[in-house]
């Protein structure tokens, strides 16, 4: 049977829905610019969980449950359901520590990006051309024989074990739901003001995410993948998806007056150039090297691929340390630790890049 | 005896590059990749067929997929 997802106008009709639906989710209540961001959901649902008190992002997102949960009913009915891990655990936990880390000094990861320029945010040009550069970067080693090594196969129940997860948040979400004026309810944190405080319904954010998950899963949609196929391969199918997210999400900004051009008072953004830029030549490589954005190993761990898993949850605590630590740049941009942070991951990322290749 | 190329378990774009790689070195006029996921046989699929090579034959056994690719 012909994947008609995986084809050009899949692709297309893919990215255009992505658009629409991160807008729509602005308009009914999350954050400005970030009708979905992967980075800043997972930090979101690190406070939520307690790993970090910044009171101003603790919301336990329902759109990554969504995302997960999504790709493991589209994997089990197209029968693409692959239970596998055993690649280099360690070294992808690290890959997607240093990939928050740099994606919270920009503000966001790849999606948020695309997002926060089609409101307007031209911040988001230095972050895109360095996600661009990690992401060369990342090719360079690739070339040079760059593995983490094979996967294998393994047991039903161990790729049971990252849905399985959602499924328990999305129980935590719902027997600990929100009280009007209270940070805390059960066992979760609530914000009551920034960012982790808005949020479209929870319903409405579930079901989005739902959409997104099985769609993304079809047609293998990754935002990293798209610039990295174009610089590796000259290949866009990828890249057109990711055209057609921005494409879309501009035009439902505008349409529902949610285009704000220019590089001050952006919403959840910072102006200081150098790290937007250095921020996710870092989430880049990061991404690179561990072969997915960070929406496509959410998508992979759906669809069984343990080592995907343990990438998110190297964001996750990532996030923890991230906010902890005052790694995270916030409006008045970023921190000293932070910048000593994205050095220290630039470092490790090259270390991994460099030594870990196998004869051609 | 006919090139194999095993990179199933391999992260994207691995599989990639080693069918590239291979398209670019062998002698023979075709070859037979090994991948576990439906997008790696996607993925060879596309940067074959950008190659000028065409996929002949996919046979899915024990989880995996063997490709035969073809120079047109």
């Amino acid at each position: 049977m012909k994947n008609v997802f995986a084809t050009r106008r899949g692709i297309v009709g893919v990215g255009l829905a992505i658009g629409i639906l991160a807008s729509l989710l602005q308009f009914l209540g999350n954050p400005a610019n970030m009708g979905i961001c992967v980075a800043c959901f997972v930090r979101d649902m690190a406070g939520a969980l307690g790993l970090h008190r910044a009171s101003v992002v603790q919301y336990l997102r329902p759109e990554i449950i969504g995302f997960v949960s999504g790709s493991f009913i589209a994997a089990h009915a197209f029968k693409e359901f692959r239970p596998r891990l055993g690649s280099a655990p360690i070294v992808r936990f690290i890959l997607g520590f240093f990939a928050m880390i740099g994606a919270l000094i920009f503000l966001g990861c790849p999606w948020r990006a695309v997002l926060r320029l089609s409101g307007g945010d031209l911040n988001a040009i230095l972050g895109i051309l360095g996600l661009a550069t990690g992401i060369f970067i990342g090719t360079r080693f690739l070339k040079a024989g760059y593995s983490l090594g094979s996967s294998h196969k393994t047991y039903i129940s161990a790729g049971w074990i990252m849905p399985i997860i959602m499924l328990v948040l999305l129980a935590l979400l719902i027997f600990n739901p929100f009280v009007a004026g209270e940070n805390v309810s059960g066992m979760l944190f609530y914000s009551l003001e920034g960012p982790g405080s808005m949020s479209a319904p929870i319903y409405i954010s579930l079901v989005v995410g739902l959409i997104i998950g099985f769609l993304a899963q079809r047609s293998r949609f990754c935002t990293m993948g798209a610039i990295r196929d174009l610089i590796l391969f000259k290949q866009n199918h990828l890249f057109v998806g990711l055209l057609s997210l921005g494409i879309a999400a501009f035009i439902a900004n505008l349409a529902l007056g949610q285009f704000n051009p220019g590089f001050a008072e952006q919403p959840v953004a910072h102006t200081m150039h150098v790290w937007n830029f250095g921020g996710m030549v870092l989430a880049g490589l990061a991404f690179t090297l561990a072969g997915g954005c960070p929406g496509r190993q959410l998508f992979l761990s759906g669809e069984g691929d343990g080592d995907a898993a343990i990438f998110v949850i190297g964001m996750l605590v990532g996030a923890a340390f991230a906010h902890n630590f005052g790694l995270a740049s916030s409006g008045a941009g970023a921190t000293t630790s932070g910048i000593i942070a994205l050095f220290i991951g630039l470092s490790a990322c090259l270390a991994i890049g460099y030594t870990m290749k196998e004869k051609m | 005896m006919k090139e194999i190329i095993d990179a199933s378990g391999l992260s994207c774009p691995q599989p990639v590059i080693r069918t590239l790689n291979a398209i670019k070195k062998t002698q023979e006029n075709e070859l037979t990749i090994i991948v576990d996921t439906e997008t790696s046989k996607e993925n060879i699929s596309r940067a074959a067929q950008a190659q000028g090579w065409k996929v002949d034959d996919v046979v899915f056994e024990d989880d995996q997929y063997r490709i035969l690719i073809r120079k047109e």
